[in-house]
């Protein structure tokens, strides 16, 4: 194909999706037009019937709990596929052979500067009473356990990027991080579960619903919320563990 | 709308091709964290605080993150196979 019958051809696919998008344009209703009445419905009861101020996080892990049961467990099963993509091959191979190899790749270390040395150290306390806060605290204002999460999962790298290898490596290689992991995924599920002993459909609000605003209320929204936090921060640190383990180990000299 | 919107969603709308036309994977990380902060700032405008936090936690950091991860182990594994091939 030429390269002005490829032109030609663009032009005329452009021009159809072009009509199209314009067709499709013509009827929308104007901007913040909700006709759902379920979100309107929801909006209404929320606080009184669940006692959370945040009510995409009740119905995240309340109303519509069994959708985020589901893709917790996507999450956890693709960070278990990278985990075995990724497994650490048998049999290594010799002393000698480490040896060169760490000699010839130290050569790509960067020296790190002062400045983000200091800067990265600080931001570590900050960030993990961040991260624990925003999961502790996802029933009463946004954010929620995922949010959460992810930041407590990127406080190891800020250590890493102060320059603090060895610490790094205790707390990425941490047993913690993958009871966390697991814990969390099936903490989730424990939670719904246990609604079928009192009773109750899976799933169900069944611990006290406390004070509304208060940070131990809205049953198990704050508990789901604290699980899919700890599952969140395993994932995401044992992802990091299996990209960083190699070069870790050649920064710390560590026979493997 | 107002004016506010029309903004950010004037400069998703800049940035979006910015990530597009950048071809070497290095420099594509970083506009598209960029763009990520960008979606984030304009689900925060249109007040949607909960998906802003999402966007920004993923889009803009763990997004790139695993992809600068990948980029790392490729290059480092292809540096082992040459020197295996010299040998």
């Amino acid at each position: 194909m030429s390269s002005r019958s490829r032109v030609v051809l663009f032009l005329v696919s452009a021009a159809g999706l072009a009509a199209i998008f314009a067709w499709g344009f013509r009827d929308l209703p104007p901007m913040g037009d909700y006709r759902g009445p379920y979100g309107y419905a929801l909006t209404q009861v929320a606080v009184y019937e669940r006692h959370a101020t945040d009510v995409v996080n009740a119905i995240n892990y309340d109303y519509r709990g069994f959708d985020t049961l589901e893709e917790e467990f996507i999450l956890f099963a693709s960070v278990m596929g990278v985990l075995l993509i990724f497994r650490p091959a048998k049999g290594g191979k010799g002393d000698d052979d480490e040896k060169k190899k760490r000699q010839t790749q130290i050569d790509d270390d960067l020296p790190i500067s002062d400045s983000l040395r200091v800067s990265m150290q600080g931001m570590a306390g900050i960030m993990i009473v961040f991260g624990v806060y925003i999961a502790a605290h996802g029933q009463l204002t946004p954010g929620g356990g995922f949010q959460g999460g992810v930041i407590l999962a990127s406080v190891p790298l800020v250590v890493y990027l102060s320059g603090n290898w060895r610490a790094f490596e205790q707390i990425i290689s941490n047993p913690l991080v993958k009871i966390a992991e697991c814990g969390g995924a099936a903490g989730y599920a424990v939670i719904g579960i246990s609604a079928l002993f009192f009773g109750a459909h899976f799933l169900t609000n069944i611990v006290p619903l406390g004070v509304t605003g208060d940070p131990f209320s809205a049953g198990t929204i704050a508990l789901i919320s604290l699980s899919v936090g700890a599952e969140v921060t395993g994932g995401f640190v044992l992802l990091m563990h299996v990209y960083l383990q190699e070069i870790i180990e050649e920064r710390l000299g560590k026979k493997s | 709308m107002t004016l506010l919107q029309w903004t950010i969603l004037l400069l998703v709308a800049v940035v979006a091709p910015g990530v597009v036309l950048s071809r070497d994977p290095k420099e594509q990380v970083v506009t598209l964290s960029f763009y990520g902060l960008l979606c984030g700032l304009m689900f925060f405008i249109f007040q949607a605080p909960d998906v802003a936090l999402s966007q920004i936690t993923i889009g803009a950091v763990m997004l790139p993150l695993m992809i600068m991860l990948a980029l790392t182990k490729m290059r480092r594994q292809n540096i082992r196979r040459k020197r295996e091939a010299k040998r």
